[in-house]
């Protein structure tokens, strides 16, 4: 029964992709932004879930990675001409994996609470070095005149300026994501990750070096989130210190919650179901006045998630999967 | 001189947040609540201030009634949400309180707008201290300062020598064991967060008239609260005294020294206190 409710989610998530695929067919651009932003929220989301999901690490200054490879790509593109994504893109991935390596060695020596309140603090530090120095050019941030290019040589045939070439650009990395997440998690490094949630005392019993694997994954998860900061700034051409912000490392949170956690493709669905509720609790026919304090609503359901649906949108939608699948078992 | 004048409001900011610190601190080491929703209370009561300062014509009357409020605001709190949260991993703490904040600042810009708003400074208390020909002290920093240090030494008076201050130190220590030797823990708890909250509520109260009162004022104060606490040791009143003035300190001369650093300053120590002592100053188990 197992096997046939993981053959059910498989399916699932293969039509999803098709779905997904087939959509800027029928979408309109607005809705295609939409969509592009909400799958690298995915992969925001996803990231998280590798140390929060798998290795239970409650991180509050998650966003630090995402606004700081965002920071990198716009700090190191040439002012009038578009930088090329193979030289900027393994740039910044490189500089938010060795910043997650510095914040990581220093906050893993800390649990519980005082590991909420370090990685917030660090990503706080982040945010002010941003927002108060000339390095980030305050609160208005950067503004990228030229999207990063792909070209090679005279070869280019993909344009991140184009919102069907983005669009598709976007869903491939979020699948590889996914692929690279469930690899990682299937080896013998995301095995020792699992049971370092399940009794780290036990796994340092049997002589595992817990630091390293936790280092190694709150790394890993660093650079992914930069990946999805990194494409935020190709579709929006812009950063402001909004994004290094302790609000949106609770929001990332919020969405991976809302999906479901320990599960990755949990948090894909948590960007679709945020993101949207959000825009529905924006949408002024429905909302009328409190359309503009979609916050106000927005508070309200987050509260009710965290009470009554603690396990996420993936877990109701398993449950109710896995009734139907019941019934032949009892006859 | 100048010199004296900073360092002076250091330390008075520093007290202003050791009564943040020091509810957040109880409510972390007591209960095992991560509320966010902590600097939320601190505009709630500058707004408070702010509104019935308004309505009443005087902060003296203000203060009393708006202690009252969220007191009331903070007991609710506790018997409808936070109840829920006591056996729950930190997670579901951290996310509830969040959506609380979005609550509570939403409430705030639909009852109170989202303009910058001033509280008057009572009459009695608005004048300075010449300390040389040019150079002069306001005396409500001095009142704030002063009202802090007597509400430190009350908090610690009760929590050492009185059987409610038994009860808290029994909690902290060792949860089951309290309960066990007959204590009301459920209703400790809820006195603690109710506390607590009033604690965060009157400092924003007191510090509405030199900090004026504007949209989003409890979320940058929350983290250098956290950030104090962490310093201290959760669940310490006097690791909270002792990284407030620190923080408070270092943030107001930061502030003068190195206007563009002193947003990182608090966090640099915070970092630097962590790499020497990873469970703050006073661990409190």
């Amino acid at each position: 029964m197992i096997q046939s409710s993981a053959g059910i989610t498989r399916v699932l998530l293969i039509a999803g992709a098709v779905c997904l695929a087939l959509f800027p067919l029928a979408g309109s651009a607005f809705y295609l932004g939409l969509v592009t932003k909400i799958m690298i929220m995915a992969i925001f989301a996803m990231s998280l879930d590798l140390i929060l999901g798998y290795a239970g690490l409650v991180s509050l200054g998650h966003s630090a990675y995402f606004g700081f490879a965002a920071y990198m790509l716009a700090l190191t593109a040439p002012k009038y001409q578009a930088a090329s994504v193979w030289v900027s893109l393994p740039l910044s991935l490189l500089a938010t994996g060795v910043l997650a390596l510095l914040i990581g060695a220093l906050v893993l020596r800390t649990s519980g609470i005082y590991f909420i309140m370090v990685t917030l603090a660090f990503a706080q530090m982040l945010y002010y070095l941003f927002h108060d120095t000339k390095l980030g050019r305050g609160s208005d941030g950067i503004y990228l005149h030229e999207r990063p290019s792909l070209a090679v040589g005279d070869f280019n045939p993909i344009s991140l300026s184009d919102h069907n070439h983005l669009y598709y650009l976007v869903l491939a990395l979020m699948l590889a994501v996914y692929l690279l997440l469930r690899t990682v998690l299937a080896s013998p490094f995301g095995r020792v990750l699992v049971a370092i949630k399940a009794n780290e005392a036990r796994v340092r019993a049997l002589g595992f070096q817990v630091f390293a694997y936790k280092l190694g994954a709150f790394v890993l998860a660093g650079m992914l989130a930069g990946l999805a900061g990194y494409l935020s700034t190709c579709q929006f051409g812009f950063v402001n210190p909004e994004i290094l912000s302790w609000q949106y490392s609770g929001v990332v949170l919020m969405t991976l919650l809302l999906g479901g956690m320990g599960r990755l493709y949990g948090a894909v669905i948590g960007a679709f179901a945020y993101v949207l509720v959000q825009e529905l609790f924006s949408y002024e026919a429905l909302f009328g006045v409190y359309a503009k304090h979609w916050q106000l609503s927005m508070g309200c359901f987050i509260v009710l998630v965290v009470l009554l649906l603690p396990g996420g949108l993936a877990e109701l939608l398993e449950r109710l999967g896995a009734k139907p699948a019941a019934e032949p078992d009892d006859g | 001189m100048e010199y004296l004048i900073q360092i002076l409001n250091g330390v008075q900011y520093g007290l202003l947040l050791f009564l943040l610190a020091s509810g957040l601190t109880l409510i972390f080491g007591i209960m095992g609540i991560i509320n966010l929703a902590h600097g939320s209370f601190y505009m709630v009561g500058a707004y408070l201030a702010y509104w019935l300062a308004q309505q009443t014509g005087s902060l003296w009357l203000a203060l009393p009634l708006g202690i009252l409020i969220s007191i009331v605001i903070g007991l609710i709190l506790e018997w409808t949400l936070i109840r829920h949260l006591y056996r729950r991993d930190h997670l579901y703490q951290v996310l509830l309180t969040f959506g609380l904040i979005l609550i509570f600042e939403e409430l705030r810009s639909l009852l109170f707008g989202n303009d910058v708003h001033g509280v008057p400074i009572p009459a009695v208390l608005n004048f300075s201290i010449p300390l040389t020909e040019t150079l002069a002290y306001p005396v409500y920093r001095l009142f704030i300062s002063a009202v802090c240090l007597v509400i430190a030494a009350v908090l610690y008076l009760v929590i050492r020598k009185t059987r409610i201050g038994m009860m808290i130190r029994a909690g902290n220590s060792n949860r089951e064991m309290a309960q066990v030797l007959g204590v009301n823990v459920p209703l400790l708890y809820t006195l603690v967060f109710a506390f607590g909250m009033a604690l965060a509520a009157f400092a924003g109260m007191i510090a509405a008239p030199i900090s004026s009162v504007f949209p989003g004022m409890g979320h940058q104060i929350l983290i250098i609260c956290f950030v104090v606490v962490v310093i201290g040791g959760i669940g310490s009143i006097k690791g909270a005294m002792v990284a407030a003035l620190l923080i408070g300190v270092t943030d107001t001369l930061g502030k003068v020294l190195l206007p563009e650093y002193s947003g990182m300053a608090v966090y640099l120590v915070m970092a630097a206190v962590l790499i020497w002592r990873p469970r703050g100053l006073f661990p409190a188990t």
